[in-house]
């Protein structure tokens, strides 16, 4: 009886490995979503270009300039289902008096949401009006309503672009700040030298911050955006220098001697950073004034690359090549309870998201000979250590960073065959392109 | 390890758990239609591999026989040279003392072997007496840079002569003053590969002063992977790039 009752319970011991393992495969997808929001329907949302009040042809360049800027930031926040402009009715409303609520709820747009307004440039100045209507709620449609009024300048009509999608995003987005007014810094060669330059978050506004002439790298924005801390190589060696947004110029910070590279902001604005100064490469924390030196590591290294947690500031994850291949490790702030993250390959570049739970960094999982791989972007659950891979086949990526929201990651690339600055969701989608000329390397975003 | 894919989100977590063995099966699988259970795994035996030079040590311009045998394996490539035969032979004529690395991949697996060639540079030149040499000139000709392995910074047994020359030439020439540069190979990350820069460079400094050398004359910097002293992309240029270099102050 055993004999033929065996296959029976073998069949159904298969059925079941088969169903567990739809069931595993389904959940083993690579992809994953982050932030707040997760679970909730994206808002469909329909934003008609922005109606001119003149027909000035000065005007008509800044209307450009606006509605393609509005889109854009919309279509990069991630959180809404923007409907396609070709489903747009023919009647633009630049007044709430001219919005059809029944061409706008009813397919083709059918959509919940509708940024509309206009736009009037006289005498220098450029006047924005903007609305948010909920048009599926006639009655008492009005979400949000706006005027803006600057020096007419392309520049001006760019930034009034951000403010307006940031409200929108803040309103439909879970109450968290929009990002369009953020700013990147990264590092450039394109003058022939490694300077550290500045960008707007779309990629737009390209802008040179240091002329140093030598070699810098790693800038990060301190936690406020008035000081940019970087490393360059000056006459005593690899140094820490400091930047000032609201001086425009450098300031002194201490010389520490040795090589001291890769600094890090807390948000109680703490600088963590690599210093030889005592031998080998170890980590170091210093004040905003760059006083109070500590020593938190204290073996043969290298060791670098330290990133606080953003929102504790209690812990500080960094790249160690202790036990040969550099790997991710996290420690107390005060140098204790050193804990070890990656466990293969070659893990570097490690930044803390904005909410303190998760690390993004560069990994190439399977390094070693006959393992060409890549180098792929990840992103780790500090707390159980469980990561997703957020690029997949797409060359070296390195030096991932948040956005202040959280819902984005800034990242350098060498997929489009030099090295560029890309971005892309939290989630690994919505990839896109935003340096293209020279090289350019480790992005820092603003922390808001 | 599709084993380590599937453990992903907290929230999943709990279920992912209770199908750890079951989740060893999905190593096979791994896309979202399920796949028939997976037969047992073939007995692919691992492939062997060995590569020789020979002769191993030539004079800069002479030429050297490779020779190498695999078996099991179906995928064979050299570093520099790049796919190969399964078995064979090939005459190089490397500029520069090369390390030759060979992969074979097979079903059972990937094997690698590697065979180092030490280059004499040309005319070794006649030591340190020229009267009309200047210091400069002298530490150029007889400093020898320091050569390390991939992400390594401990000064490998075959750079201990260099070091060790580097060391009497040095305490023979008191007044020269030196900053030794640690460089990186073009493959990993900025900042990481200025810390083992920093790394070697140290490294050298330390087992000069070990040799005697007063530590004021040596400076240390890394240029990480900033300066390359060449631009290829494969283990012969690496290996070039991989190395403490010895700059001339006073």
């Amino acid at each position: 009886m055993s004999n033929s009752a065996r296959p029976l319970r073998h069949r159904a011991l298969i059925a079941a490995a088969l169903l567990l393992l739809w069931t595993a495969t389904s959940f083993a997808q690579d992809w994953i979503r982050t932030g707040t929001g997760l679970g909730v329907e994206r808002v469909r949302l329909a934003a008609s270009d922005f109606a001119p009040s003149t027909s000035d042809a000065k005007n008509a360049d800044l209307l450009k300039t606006f509605n393609d800027v509005l889109w854009n930031d919309l279509d990069n926040a991630g959180i809404f289902d923007l409907v396609s402009k070709s489903f747009y009715p023919l009647q633009v409303p630049g007044q709430p008096s001219e919005v059809n609520f029944l061409a706008w709820n009813s397919p083709p747009p059918n959509t919940s949401m509708l940024a509309f307004g206009n736009l009037n440039a006289a005498a220098g100045k450029v006047t924005v009006q903007g609305w948010l209507y909920d048009v599926k709620n006639e009655k008492s449609p009005q979400v949000l309503g706006k005027q803006y009024t600057d020096n007419a300048t392309t520049d001006a009509v760019r930034v009034i672009a951000h403010r307006f999608a940031d409200e929108i995003i803040f309103r439909l987005g879970g109450g968290v700040p929009g990002i369009a007014e953020s700013k990147i810094y990264f590092v450039s060669e394109r003058t022939g030298h490694k300077e550290i330059w500045a960008m707007d978050y779309d990629g737009a506004n390209q802008q040179q911050v240091t002329h140093l002439g030598s070699i810098s790298l790693s800038p990060r924005i301190s936690p406020d955006g008035s000081r940019l801390a970087f490393s360059s190589i000056t006459k005593s060696g690899w140094e820490i220098m400091m930047y000032s947004f609201d001086l425009n110029r450098m300031v002194s910070f201490p010389r520490f001697g040795g090589m001291n590279l890769s600094p890090s902001w807390s948000p109680d604005s703490k600088i963590a950073f690599s210093s030889s100064r005592n031998g080998y490469p170890n980590i170091f924390a210093v004040d905003a004034s760059g006083g109070n030196s500590r020593r938190l590591t204290n073996d043969q290294g290298p060791d670098v690359s330290p990133t606080w947690n953003r929102k504790t500031g209690s812990q500080i994850a960094f790249v160690s090549g202790r036990t040969g291949l550099p790997q991710v490790y996290t420690m107390e702030a005060d140098g204790t309870n050193l804990q070890r993250l990656t466990d293969q390959g070659y893990a570097v570049s490690p930044n803390w998201s904005p909410n303190g739970q998760f690390l993004t960094f560069s990994w190439m999982r399977k390094y070693g000979p006959g393992e060409p791989g890549s180098n792929d972007l990840y992103l780790m659950d500090v707390a159980s250590k469980q990561w997703v891979q957020l690029t997949h086949d797409s060359g070296r990526n390195d030096f991932p960073c948040w956005s202040p929201d959280g819902r984005h990651i800034i990242f350098q690339s060498h997929r489009s065959g030099t090295d560029q600055i890309w971005t892309m969701l939290a989630d690994g989608t919505n990839v896109k392109q935003l340096t293209f000329k020279g090289s350019n390397t480790q992005p820092n975003w603003s922390w808001k | 390890m599709k084993q380590e894919a599937a453990i992903k989100m907290t929230r999943r977590s709990t279920l992912i758990f209770a199908l750890g063995t079951i989740m060893f099966l999905a190593a096979c699988g791994g896309k979202k239609v399920a796949p028939p259970p997976p037969p047992p795994p073939p007995t692919a035996t691992a492939p062997t591999a060995s590569l020789s030079a020979s002769p191993n040590t030539v004079d800069k311009g002479q030429s050297t026989t490779l020779t190498w045998q695999t078996t099991n394996a179906t995928d064979v490539s050299i570093d520099g040279i790049g796919a190969v035969e399964t078995s064979g032979t090939r005459p190089v004529t490397p500029s520069d003392s090369t390390t030759y690395h060979l992969i074979a991949k097979g079903p059972g697996g990937t094997q690698d072997a590697t065979a180092r060639v030490t280059v004499n540079s040309a005319a070794e030149p006649s030591l340190s007496t020229a009267s009309n040499a200047t210091e400069e000139q002298l530490f150029s000709q007889n400093v020898k840079d320091i050569y390390f392995d991939y992400d390594k910074y401990d000064v490998r047994a075959d750079q201990q002569g260099s070091l060790l020359g580097d060391a009497q030439f040095l305490q023979q020439h008191a007044n020269i003053h030196i900053t030794v540069e640690g460089y990186c190979d073009e493959r990993g990350s900025t900042e990481y590969n200025l810390a083992l820069g920093a790394s070697r460079a140290d490294a050298v400094k330390n087992a000069l002063i070990q040799a005697g050398v007063h530590g004021d004359r040596i400076k240390s910097i890394s240029y990480g992977k900033e300066k390359p002293f060449c631009t290829e992309a494969n283990e012969s240029c690496w290996q070039q790039n991989r190395r403490g270099h010895f700059f001339y102050e006073k």
